[in-house]
């Protein structure tokens, strides 16, 4: 974690953003196990729409498969997960509507490398939601001016860095017009020069209201736009807080002592 | 004492490279030249290049083309080089030219099988090369009907009724899908095709026939030969075993149970018989198992042979190329709610098969080349016609020039395929 990045951000007072009463995400009482591993322990969270969430925690805490079961890229075996309300089950239809609804960015970007930047944005909308190619086309531009990488839409991904490639990674997921986004650790793969220009696409969302899950160590960026902070531990939330508190006054030991570790150095 | 503070104050601009580094003289002395066993090494190479010329030079130099038998080719070599001269005879190409290109195909039509393969050419373009617009690849789809109405004749109805069902089955598709969307249209469009093609296609077009239209005199499967057979052959087999082997690759990484269990059978069994195992099958044992008096074309059952054999190699090439991609990409289009289908047809597919093109034409070309073991069912491809041609008291003897034919014009078209295979990897190349 850099400091320079974290004293760079926009200022944003998380206050100032408001939250809506209604419901985006609802888990409760749910479990999930690899084999005999379990690796998420009794998972209630409510998440209204509007609301910025950081999860962090130490490796293997559970935090990545716990966004990953929020569209379902993992398979929860117990309790129940209920997305913009619709309720996960093995049924197909339901998980590909869901999937359409929540834009996921992963930490490698995995963006398509056979497909130019602009085809990377166009895909989804023109086949999942049937738009036509030119309107397709227009917002997928319109979202690439946002991330400020127009320029690139006729590159392939492997000409473009990390940074560039990740900001592409989010407006592909927002051509999609989703209802909520999750971020699985979007910035640990990226040299340090190139995680603000990611982390400050991601509070311009945060701004606009995006009801946003993500995954992350840059404990800057939740203090400037996280409405809550969640600190997980062995597949199970440990303590949840807004970020004032969370950072300032920590409650539970385990929570100290990350917090120490990550923020000593 | 040192001075270790340093300030760059001005930035290096890049230079061109020393001009030193290019040239002829220089790739010479550092690629053959550049110590003294490799200078050795060089001399060699470049003396064994000059011995192999000088021997088959002569061979070359001294070959007749004009000759009635492999007697008159020796003696005209006696007489114009002398005593003990040695030469090709070349004579036997320039008489059996044609039987290698058609076999037994009527003489007076051998136009059909000619235009046959320029319009293979035409309809193979728009599919290997992206620049030509998308509207000739009607042509392509209607390539095969086309070629089996010129090649085996007949009444152009038949192939039209096969495509026909095609028509059919969509719209029973349409209509059942607009009234009752789900499996059941797909299900419905399949029985129709299967009806339409088992019970309806033969006596719809006979009627048709009848009124003469389009009708060209009927070419039977035992006159086909050469390099015709192996390229009706070579090619069916190359279009639908490439298709075939993507469905069992997908099928074998499924996690439905019967769907893998089947296409890892097929794969396995397949892959551990010999070729030549399952062409004697189609040749003698098919017969035994169909319905006496079922005349089940036997270049059909050769095509359906090689192509189930070649199909399960693809299949486990192209496996390889889906266990190449990183798990990610399957998520990232998972996460944008692509179903499975699209996932692989635009996402999956395109990648693995980009990483599996060596592996492909590798197939292709083994598969071209197996064309040639239809020579032990007693069908005249080249190999079986070359023996032919020896069995003749003319030419009983000549082995290099016939041999040496079939190979050169066996290289050129798996050449040409190799060749294609790195113009496409180089086209598809996206990195830096």
């Amino acid at each position: 974690m850099t400091e320079a990045a974290r004293e760079d951000l926009k200022p944003v007072n998380p206050a100032t953003l408001k939250v809506s009463d209604e419901i985006a995400i609802e888990i409760a009482r749910m479990n999930k196990w690899f084999g005999q591993f379990h690796v998420l322990r009794d998972i209630n969270l409510t998440v209204n729409r509007g609301e910025r969430i950081v999860v962090c925690g130490p490796s293997g805490s559970g935090k990545s498969t716990l966004i990953r079961c929020i569209n379902r890229l993992e398979e929860h075996q117990k309790g129940l997960i209920k997305v913009d309300g619709i309720e996960l089950t093995s049924d197909l239809k339901n998980i590909d509507k869901i999937r359409s609804e929540v834009g996921m960015v992963f930490q490698h970007f995995n963006l398509f490398p056979h497909l130019t930047i602009l085809e990377n944005c166009t895909l989804a909308p023109i086949w999942v939601r049937k738009t036509p190619k030119k309107e397709a086309e227009e917002v997928a531009m319109h979202f690439l001016r946002k991330v400020k990488i127009p320029e690139q839409a006729a590159k392939y991904p492997g000409q473009l860095s990390g940074g560039q490639q990740q900001r592409v990674a989010i407006a592909r997921s927002l051509c999609m017009k989703p209802k909520i986004m999750l971020f699985d650790e979007p910035t640990s793969a990226l040299d340090p020069e190139m995680i603000k220009e990611v982390l400050d696409t991601m509070i311009e969302l945060a701004q606009e209201g995006m009801t946003m899950i993500c995954v992350t160590h840059e404990m800057g960026f939740a203090q400037a736009v996280a409405n809550r902070v969640i600190f997980m531990d062995k597949g199970q939330i440990v303590e949840q807080n807004e970020p004032r508190e969370f950072f300032n006054n920590p409650k539970s030991e385990r929570t100290k002592l990350f917090l120490s570790q990550i923020l000593g150095h | 004492m040192v001075d270790t503070t340093f300030v760059r104050t001005q930035m290096i601009e890049p230079e061109q490279a020393p001009g030193a580094s290019v040239g002829a003289v220089r790739w010479a002395r550092e690629n053959l030249f550049s110590n003294w066993l490799n200078s050795v090494l060089t001399l060699l190479s470049l003396f064994a290049v000059y011995w192999l010329i000088a021997h088959i030079g002569p061979w070359f130099r001294h070959a007749v083309w004009n000759a009635g038998s492999l007697q008159e080719c020796r003696s005209i070599i006696q007489a114009t080089w002398g005593e003990g001269a040695t030469g090709a005879c070349f004579a036997v190409i320039r008489e059996r030219w044609k039987q290698y290109l058609f076999g037994f195909y009527p003489a007076d039509l051998y136009w059909r099988p000619t235009l046959t393969f320029f319009l293979m050419l035409a309809a193979l373009a728009p599919l290997l090369f992206s620049g030509l617009p998308r509207r000739t690849m009607w042509f392509s789809v209607a390539f095969p009907g086309v070629a089996y109405w010129l090649l085996w004749g007949g009444s152009i109805f038949v192939p039209l009724g096969i495509y026909a069902g095609f028509v059919i089955a969509y719209v029973v598709h349409g209509a059942i899908s607009a009234r009752r969307p789900g499996p059941l249209a797909s299900v419905a469009a399949v029985v129709a095709l299967l009806i339409w093609w088992l019970y309806l296609v033969g006596p719809v077009a006979g009627v048709l026939s009848g009124t003469g239209i389009g009708t060209l005199t009927p070419v039977q499967s035992n006159q086909f030969g050469g390099f015709t057979l192996s390229l009706v052959i070579g090619v069916t087999g190359i279009a639908f075993s490439l298709p075939l082997g993507v469905l069992l690759a997908l099928g074998r990484r499924s996690d439905m149970f019967f769907v893998k269990t089947i296409c890892v059978g097929f794969i396995e069994f397949i892959r551990g018989v010999p070729l030549i195992t399952l062409l004697l099958v189609a040749s003698f044992l098919l017969n035994i198992f169909l319905p006496p008096g079922t005349n089940f074309d036997i270049i059909l059952r050769v095509i359906i042979m090689v192509t189930l054999f070649s199909a399960a190699y693809m299949a486990e090439t192209i496996r390889g190329g889906l266990a190449a991609l990183p798990r990610g990409q399957y998520e990232a289009a998972d996460a944008l709610g692509l179903d499975y289908w699209k996932s692989m047809r635009l996402i999956i597919m395109p990648q693995a098969l980009k990483i599996s093109i060596p592996g492909i034409v590798n197939n292709f070309i083994g598969l071209f080349k197996d064309t040639t073991l239809v020579a032990i069912i007693a069908l005249l491809d080249p190999l079986g016609l070359t023996t032919a041609i020896r069995a003749d008291s003319n030419w009983n003897g000549i082995i290099w020039e016939l041999y040496g034919f079939v190979a050169l014009i066996f290289f050129l078209f798996c050449y040409s395929m190799s060749q294609y295979s790195q113009y496409l990897e180089r086209k598809l190349q996206t990195g830096h």
